[in-house]
């Protein structure tokens, strides 16, 4: 492809000779550097894989992994979650008519509501994700269609927002305030938790909605534009998503610090998943005492204010109330997998080891005649 | 496109050919195709001249308007200046397909629907390629300029019209007309016809070493009439016109004439015209008139670029890269199949973000997405990489050690950069045999004159004696033996001491010498030998008899020579003395003047008078061949045959032959015969008899061995005190010869353009009127030159050449039958001795004479000046014009000169077989020198079966390969049935016998013709060896080229001189040897090196490591791209097919750009698959590079297939773990990321052979670039890399234990199937390597203590050779015998 010319000097045809015309000089030897380095007698490893040196490891990682994957399956087996679905698909379920009737155009909302019972108690911290299935947060037009830097509180940004924002970008020639796809199709569903106690009273479990975002994001990368004083004056001149009911300044009216752009179920929808399943954290339920469970068993009624479809694409929603561990969510993949391996590579290092001794006789005909 | 570029190499090769071959008078030039020539030169435009006046002179007006055209000696070889960098550089790069790629996929990305990244990422690739080309381009350019400007600002003294003297000025200022003043040491600076000369015979030296190498001195004349007219050359006076041709790149061409006021014309050739960037030397002041300038001089226009050869694995790799091109494309397809049938399915999605965009346009969109997306996939830094680590295993070979050499001071050349994997691929090689595989420095070794021979047993005996002592350097120093070494050291040539030391303390203090110079001895020793000859002793004995007044008359001793043989051993020593291209220089006289001949001791009327006073006069004695004088005593010639096997003329007192007979003589002849012995050490005392000296009676002792040596030393002890000249000669043989005089004192002093200064035995220096020089040409085989007889003043042709051409022109006079008798015998008589030469492996040279009448002389002289002047075909009337005067020639005799092998020859062919290369030896010799020296070099084997094929005609040719192919087929048959009840694995050390087909330029010829063609690549296919003995150097191409082409292998051809020049550009790999025939054969290579025994470290290690290290780097560079580029396409099964990418953009690009570049170029620099003393003692181990076995389209599949498996991996694990939980696109990309770069990295340590500091620490950076880069990534980049953000991200991840989890078990995974493969396969398929691999260790560690424990109980201390004691050998080599 390239012809370079490690040798020009020779190649220009210029007389070499005419720099040394002055004097003969000191000659120097062209002998080579008798270095390791030079001579390529660096002092190497020799990995020679063969079954005799590849088995100990074998072995190693299968004595390894096996303990390993039991940890993680105890562990993920000790995590306790429970799953909605409150689509209303089916026409039995109570959010049938909410999910035939709503479409973005409503203008007023539709309530409906689950019934479950948890069998078991939730013993500590239990979060609270809704779950979205064929959502296809990570299709290439939708990741991009945002403005980092208006969510950042740049006020250029915020009136002119990045041309990726198309065709969110602008409403009424007033530039949208979380412009683009992502933010106009913010996840609006309102989910109220109540437990139903023995004498049929329904409860309402307290739900956190701060800490649900990550502390960078909430942090470092949403700002609001000038900052946190003011809203309405900070947005002036900017229309709110198309989809949106309220502004992005009125997004939570009983705090004021959670409004804008660091609003945190706007911070958490706005990282988009990984895959078109997928769960997003909605509110933390924080364990009151180390006594009582935090959820207790028994029956719960869930309180849905329906506004987001998802029938029109196939998509599924669904409520998930999971205790976490430091592995994260209930998932016995991990566990399993450890196990599978480590039980194939100890599998392999048995065979390794007839393999070593039916073949492998070099070391033992390695002998000199005396 | 590919065939043009053929055409274009061969016009260049033959181009090149062409001037190699006027260059340097080497043997077995290239025949004349001018035909050709013209077809192929651009520059040779017929017809057109160019004319050029005096710049100061009275042409001022012609001057200006002629002159303009001219370029001036402003010389600039960059190729940019500041202005035009940018924009020529990158139009100069975009030539590349790579870059163009690069560009497009840029360009792509400007496309809003098809946009994967940002515009600036996709800009990345392409910027660091632009940019890394660039620095190195600017660099080079720039180090060119710098050259440039220091040439261009030397300073030359040229005549200023102003001033009327010569000032300085720089070369750039210097102008075609212009009259340059040079002097001795300065470098011409432009070409330049010579005007004027200091010496007195208007000869001025050059050194062309700058042009080509050569540091040998070639002579230039001034312009021939000039030298006559002019007292003192000024250039004001010089009114002349030059007319001559245009310029061209033929350095050894140049044709035009000077018109003179006066209108007489001289013709001008290339000796008169001194080149561009050589060097004066030996001439005090040179003036001459610059023709061409800058340039336009040949010396600039013979600059070539650098040489571009494609490599075999290049080819195959492109045809890899094209599979990736079709992977890249069904991927892609997919996804655009994909992404359509997704978006058809899908109804009114909130996520959607543009719905007016129909499935199908959509799909064809994400189809040019994927490509931006997946662009990895087609590795184009691959194409970089390569050159870096070819450029790194360059510069290891050209480090190592053992290809120094260490008496030239010369490391091996590397030229070529870009074929070294092609030496690990060698299946042929083809070897020139003078100077490859011998030292072509050339001995003299024995001669036969007269039908003599001259076996001279001492010089042999000593020659041997050096190769024993050379064979037992190694183990044993050696005491020399006495006799030889003061030979040895009494002709030291330069810095020796001259005192007259009496031969014992000479002896000892040789012998502590050699002993001094052990290490050093090789050189010097070779130097010595072949300036030293030592006499031989009957030979001085004749000799004797020139400087012995004594006649030898009466011939009733076979130990008398003759008149007639003494004055044809005067003839043949004058002849090897003069007949030459000697440039004779000493120390003590700087300059190469020709020394005053004043200094002869008496003058040519006293040598006449003294020649006619003896009975005998060698001059005269000349004349009888002529028929008058042989007419004159008819009868009184007759043979006898001695004992001696010489032949004498018994001349009976009565009648004798010639001259005047003094009484004194007659009684002399009446006299017992004497031997004169100290005679010549003091010349005055020639003629008279002294009786005091006197020793002998020959016709009793025949051969006085005692008297012999005394002579011996005798003559040695005088050359001592001779001058201590040095020789200069373009070719050795013809050093050897002049030494070979020199040693029969008949010694070349000195030369100047028309004259020669000689000493003859007994007569003293003559000075020897030069008449003409015919060079040598390797049509003709031969070269002459015309003398005056400086005695009889008889103009005489001396010639040596090829004995065929010689003995075919030695034409015996028809009229005396009796000296037609003589004649007869000396041809068969030498014709014998020459057969015998050629078996022992000598060369051999015909010497012959001619003497020509006057007249005859000027008819010849007249139409020789006439082809001398014509510009058209001169060389054509030339060459006829000398063999008009080559014929009709006298025998004199003939010369055996050895021409010793290389110290390692047999061994480094040996090993070669061993490795599976076929070796070729394609040289001008005869049959019988190839063979033998076949012999020597092991090529041949005593259990071999020769097969001559030399035949007249193409039916016969046709015949004998037939039956040749049907004989080996035979033998073939029997042995796979012998083998095949064996069950004999290794095929090579089963055949007990091999073939060694030996076929002759003639036969040659027929068989490389179309419909031969094939059964001679059977027939040689079948053989071990072939050996082309007197093959022209077109047909050492022609079979390179068949052989290449017909059998598709890849060719090494290694040679040494200009001869070699076409089958070294022809072959794959070519290797000249920088030898002692110039530095053609190195400026046409690929390599040079210095000796022949290099190449099997060269080929055996180097090569074998190159290949593998560049082909298992091929392979980890494809893996790594299929791998990485996977993770995205399976990604793209969860994102709609719609080029999403689960990783910051800046990650993915710099991923393969940075994080993972250098540890594979590492790997393809250091790698060794084998240590280099396994593979120089194995050298079958050659053959697994050779046959390609680690580069085959299998392992490229393999490797495709692993790298999928791992990529699954890669991403499932880490898809399986976050399924279904709140993972964001980074989030998951994350773990994917860092378990490729640990899979990828870890992948290298499992495929390198080696791994030392260096590749750890590679390795470690690699991975914590990477980590560093991500976590800097997450730490700052806040909104600068939309819309992939990854703030926090990665900081998140590596806190939490999910991510090392995930990353363990994904590596472990990926990476089990590698390791059990190659486990399994090393174990159950234990190739060679593994065998014998652990033989290394074993030897260093337990194996040495266990030998010495052996040797101890069986108190042996003498090591075994390796493999039949070693242990870890056993298996194979049992398998292989049994």
């Amino acid at each position: 492809m390239m012809a370079s010319s490690y040798s020009t000097k020779e190649e220009d045809g210029h007389p070499s000779g005419a720099s040394s015309h002055g004097g003969p000089g000191a000659v120097k030897s062209k002998k080579p550097d008798n270095t390791a380095f030079k001579q390529q007698r660096l002092p190497a490893w020799q990995p020679i894989l063969t079954a005799g040196t590849v088995l100990p490891a074998f072995f190693v990682i299968g004595l390894i992994f096996i303990p390993i994957g039991i940890g993680l399956y105890v562990t993920s087996n000790n995590i306790k979650e429970y799953e909605i679905d409150y689509t209303g698909a089916d026409i039995n379920s109570s959010c049938y008519s909410c999910a035939k009737s709503y479409s973005w155009n409503s203008t007023t909302s539709c309530v409906c509501s689950v019934e479950f019972i948890l069998e078991q108690p939730f013993e500590s911290n239990v979060f609270m994700y809704y779950g979205l299935s064929n959502f296809y947060q990570n299709h290439r037009r939708y990741v991009k269609s945002r403005d980092d830097s208006q969510l950042n509180g740049d006020q250029s940004a915020l009136m002119n927002p990045s041309k990726e924002c198309e065709p969110y970008r602008t409403s009424d020639g007033k530039p949208i305030a979380p412009c683009g796809a992502i933010a106009n199709s913010l996840f609006n569903d309102t989910l109220e938790l109540y437990y139903v106690d023995s004498n049929g009273t329904r409860n309402a479990v307290p739900l956190v909605k701060k800490g649900i975002a990550w502390y960078t994001d909430k942090h470092v990368k949403f700002r609001n534009p000038g900052g946190n004083n003011n809203l309405t004056v900070a947005f002036q001149g900017t229309a709110k998503p198309v989809n949106w009911a309220k502004p992005v300044y009125e997004l939570d009216p009983s705090d004021p610090d959670n409004n804008g752009f660091i609003n945190e179920d706007f911070i958490v929808w706005m990282r988009t998943a990984a895959l078109p399943t997928f769960r997003k954290l909605y509110r933390i339920i924080q364990k009151k005492s180390s006594t009582t469970p935090t959820l207790p068993s028994g029956k719960y009624f869930l309180n849905i204010t329906y506004n987001y479809p998802v029938l029109s694409f196939d998509g599924r929603k669904r409520v998930i109330l999971s205790t976490i561990s430091w592995m994260g969510g209930k998932n016995p993949f991990l566990g399993i997998a450890y196990i599978t391996v480590g039980s194939m590579c100890f599998f392999l290092g048995v065979v390794l080891l007839i393999i070593h001794h039916k073949y492998d006789t070099r070391n033992s005909s390695a002998d000199i005649p005396n | 496109m590919e065939r043009f570029h053929w055409v274009q190499h061969r016009c260049r090769q033959l181009l090149e050919g062409q001037s190699v071959q006027h260059w340097y008078s080497a043997p077995n030039g290239v025949p004349d195709k001018n035909s050709q020539d013209a077809h192929c030169s651009p520059h040779r435009v017929s017809g057109k001249q160019r004319t050029v006046f005096g710049r100061h002179g009275p042409h001022q007006q012609e001057y200006e308007t002629i002159s303009r055209n001219y370029k001036s000696n402003v010389i600039r070889t960059t190729k940019y200046n500041l202005l035009t960098f940018i924009p020529m550089n990158l139009f100069q790069q975009f030539h590349r397909v790579a870059n163009l790629y690069f560009l497009f996929l840029a360009l792509l990305n400007w496309v809003p629907v098809v946009e994967a990244f940002q515009k600036e990422i996709t800009m990345i690739p392409l910027l660091v390629v632009l940019t890394v080309i660039a620095i190195k381009d600017a660099l080079e350019d720039y180090r060119r300029y710098l050259f440039d400007k220091k040439i261009n600002n030397n300073a030359v003294r040229v005549f200023c019209g102003k001033q009327k003297a010569y000032t300085d000025q720089r070369w750039k200022d210097v102008q075609v007309g212009d009259f340059v003043f040079l002097s001795c040491n300065e470098i011409i600076p432009a070409d330049i016809v010579l005007l004027y000369s200091s010496d007195p015979s208007g000869v001025c030296y050059i050194e062309t070493a700058n042009l080509d190498g050569e540091t040998n001195l070639k002579q230039r004349q001034v312009v021939s009439d000039l030298l006559l007219q002019g007292v003192e050359f000024s250039p004001e006076s010089f009114h002349s016109r030059i007319v001559c041709e245009n310029p061209n790149n033929d350095l050894s061409r140049f044709r035009g004439y000077m018109e003179h006021s006066s209108g007489v014309r001289v013709g001008l050739h290339n000796n008169n015209l001194l080149l561009r960037s050589c060097t004066i030397r030996n001439t005090q002041t040179v003036v001459g008139i610059v023709v061409y300038a800058g340039h336009e001089t040949k010396a600039m226009m013979n600059n070539t670029g650098p040489r571009y050869k494609r490599s075999q694995l290049e080819k195959h790799l492109n045809k890899d890269i094209l599979w990736c091109v079709v992977l890249l494309f069904i991927m892609c397809l997919t996804a655009a199949i994909g992404h359509g049938l997704w978006l058809k399915n899908l109804k009114d999605p909130v996520f959607q973000v543009d719905e007016e965009m129909s499935p199908a346009l959509a799909g064809f969109c994400v189809f040019w997405t994927m490509i931006i997306v997946l662009q990895v996939l087609i590795p184009i830094s691959l194409y970089v990489s390569i050159e870096i680590v070819k450029l790194g295993q360059i510069y290891f070979i050209h480090n190592d050690l053992a290809l120094y050499n260490e008496q030239l001071d010369s490391r091996i050349l590397c030229r070529a950069l870009n074929i070294t994997e092609e030496l690990g691929q060698i299946q042929y090689l083809f070897s020139d045999k003078t100077g490859t595989l011998t030292e072509n420095k050339m001995v003299f070794c024995r001669c036969s004159i007269y039908g003599v021979e001259y076996p001279h047993e001492e010089n042999a005996h000593r020659l041997k004696m050096y190769e024993e002592e050379k064979t037992e350097a190694a183990v044993c120093s050696m005491t020399l033996k006495s006799g030889y070494s003061v030979k040895s050291l009494s002709c030291r040539s330069l810095g020796c001491n001259r005192s007259s030391v009496s031969l014992n303390t000479l002896n000892t203090e040789s012998e502590e010498e050699e002993d001094q110079l052990f290490g050093k001895r090789t050189s010097a020793f070779c130097s010595r030998m072949a300036k030293e000859v030592v006499p031989d002793p009957e030979l001085v004995k004749k000799l004797n008899w020139l400087s012995c007044p004594v006649l030898p008359l009466s011939e009733g001793s076979p130990g008398t020579p003759s008149s007639l043989e003494l004055t044809y051993i005067i003839d043949f020593f004058l002849a090897l003395a003069i007949c030459n291209s000697v440039v004779v220089s000493s120390p003590s006289q700087p300059q190469n003047v020709v020394p005053e001949a004043g200094t002869p001791l008496r003058s040519l009327e006293e040598i006449k008078l003294m020649f006619q006073h003896f009975s005998f006069s060698p001059f005269s004695a000349l004349t009888t061949i002529s028929p008058p004088q042989i007419k004159s005593s008819p009868g009184s010639r007759q043979f006898t045959h001695g004992k001696t096997n010489s032949f004498t003329f018994s001349t009976p007192p009565s009648s004798t032959t010639v001259g005047s007979e003094s009484g004194q003589e007659s009684s002399l002849e009446t006299s017992n015969l004497k031997l004169h012995l100290s005679a010549r050490r003091e010349r005055g005392d020639i003629g008279q008899l002294d009786s005091r000296e006197t020793e002998g009676d020959i016709s009793k002792t025949k051969i006085n061995p005692d008297m012999a040596k005394q002579d011996v030393e005798g003559l040695t002890r005088e050359m001592d005190n001779d001058d201590e000249l040095v020789y200069e000669a373009e070719c050795p043989d013809e050093e050897a010869l002049v030494h070979a005089a020199r040693a029969y004192r008949c010694t070349l002093r000195g030369r100047s353009a028309d004259s020669l200064l000689v000493d003859l035995p007994g007569i003293g220096p003559l000075v020897i009127q030069l008449l003409h020089i015919l060079p040598f040409d390797s049509n003709r085989k031969m070269m002459s030159v015309v003398v005056r007889h400086p005695v009889t003043g008889q103009v005489v042709v001396y010639t040596k050449g090829a004995d065929s051409v010689v003995m075919g022109l030695a034409e015996t006079p028809t009229c005396a039958e009796q000296a037609q008798e003589i004649h007869t015998h000396i041809r068969k008589q030498s014709q014998k001795h020459l057969d015998s030469y050629a078996r022992e492996g000598l060369r051999t040279l015909c010497i012959a004479k001619k003497v020509l009448e006057e007249e005859e002389y000027e008819v010849w002289l007249k139409r020789h000046l006439l082809a001398e002047s014509s510009i058209e075909n001169r060389e054509e009337l030339i060459l006829e014009s000398a063999q008009r005067l080559e014929t009709n020639l006298t025998l004199l005799g003939t010369t055996g000169i050895v021409d010793r092998l290389q110290e390692e020859v047999p061994e480094t062919i040996e090993a070669l077989q061993r490795a599976g290369i076929k070796i070729w030896v394609l040289t001008g010799d005869k049959q019988e020198t190839a063979i033998n020296i076949a012999y020597s070099c092991k090529i041949l084997c005593p259990n071999d079966q020769l097969l001559t094929a030399n035949c007249g005609s193409k039916d016969v040719c046709a015949a004998i390969l037939e039956e040749l192919k049907l004989e080996v087929q035979r033998c073939e048959d029997s042995l796979t049935r012998i083998t095949s009840k064996k069950n004999c694995g290794n095929s090579f050390l089963c055949t007990v016998a091999s073939f060694i087909l030996v076929i002759d330029g003639q036969t040659l010829d027929w068989a490389l013709q179309e419909d031969l063609k094939s059964d001679f690549l059977e027939l040689s296919r079948r053989c071990k060896a072939v050996i082309c003995c007197r093959s022209t150097p077109l047909q050492k191409s022609q079979v390179v080229h068949l052989i290449g082409k017909e059998l598709g292998v890849i060719t090494l051809a290694v040679g040494d001189g200009a001869n070699d020049v076409s089958m070294i550009q022809m072959a794959d790999v070519g290797i000249g040897i920088s030898g002692q025939e110039g530095m053609q054969a190195v400026m046409s290579s690929d390599f040079a090196i210095s000796r022949f025994k290099h190449l099997s470290k060269l080929l055996l290690v180097h090569g074998h490591w190159c290949y593998s290290r560049l082909a298992n780097m091929i392979l980890y560079f494809i893996y790594k791209n299929v791998m990485f580029v996977n993770l995205l396409f399976w990604y793209q099964f969860f994102c709609g097919f719609s080029g999403s990418v689960m990783t910051n953009a800046w990650v993915l690009i710099i991923f393969n750009l940075l994080f993972t570049s250098i540890p594979p170029l590492i790997y393809g620099v250091l790698d060794q698959n084998m240590s280099a003393d396994l593979l120089m003692g194995l050298p079958e181990l050659y053959q697994a590079t050779q046959t390609s076995q680690v580069y085959v389209p299998c392992m490229f599949w393999i490797t495709v297939l692993d790298a999928f498996y791992q990529s699954l991996v890669c991403f499932f694990v880490p898809y399986f773990a976050l399924a279904g939980s709140d993972a964001g696109e980074l989030t998951l990309g994350s773990p994917i990321n860092a378990s490729a770069l640990f899979i990828i990295l870890l992948h290298q340590v499992l495929e390198s052979h080696t791994l030392t500091w260096i590749h750890v620490l590679v390795l470690v950076l690699s991975g914590g670039s990477y980590f560093g880069f991500v976590l800097l990534l997450s730490v700052f980049c806040v909104t600068c890399n939309p819309p992939t953000n990854p703030v926090g991200v990665e900081t998140l991840q590596m806190s939490q234990p999910l991510f090392y989890f995930v990353c363990a078990l994904t590596t472990v995974t990926a990476l089990i199937p590698r390791v059990l493969f190659r486990a399994l396969h090393n174990t159950l398929n234990p190739s060679a390597v593994l065998k014998l691999a652990p033989m290394d260790k074993v030897n260093s560690e337990k194996y040495h203590e266990r030998m010495q424990r052996w040797n101890l109980s069986h108190s042996k201390v003498k090591r075994l050779p390796l493999g039949a004691d070693n242990p870890g050998l056993e298996p194979s080599t049992a398998s292989e015998v049994s």
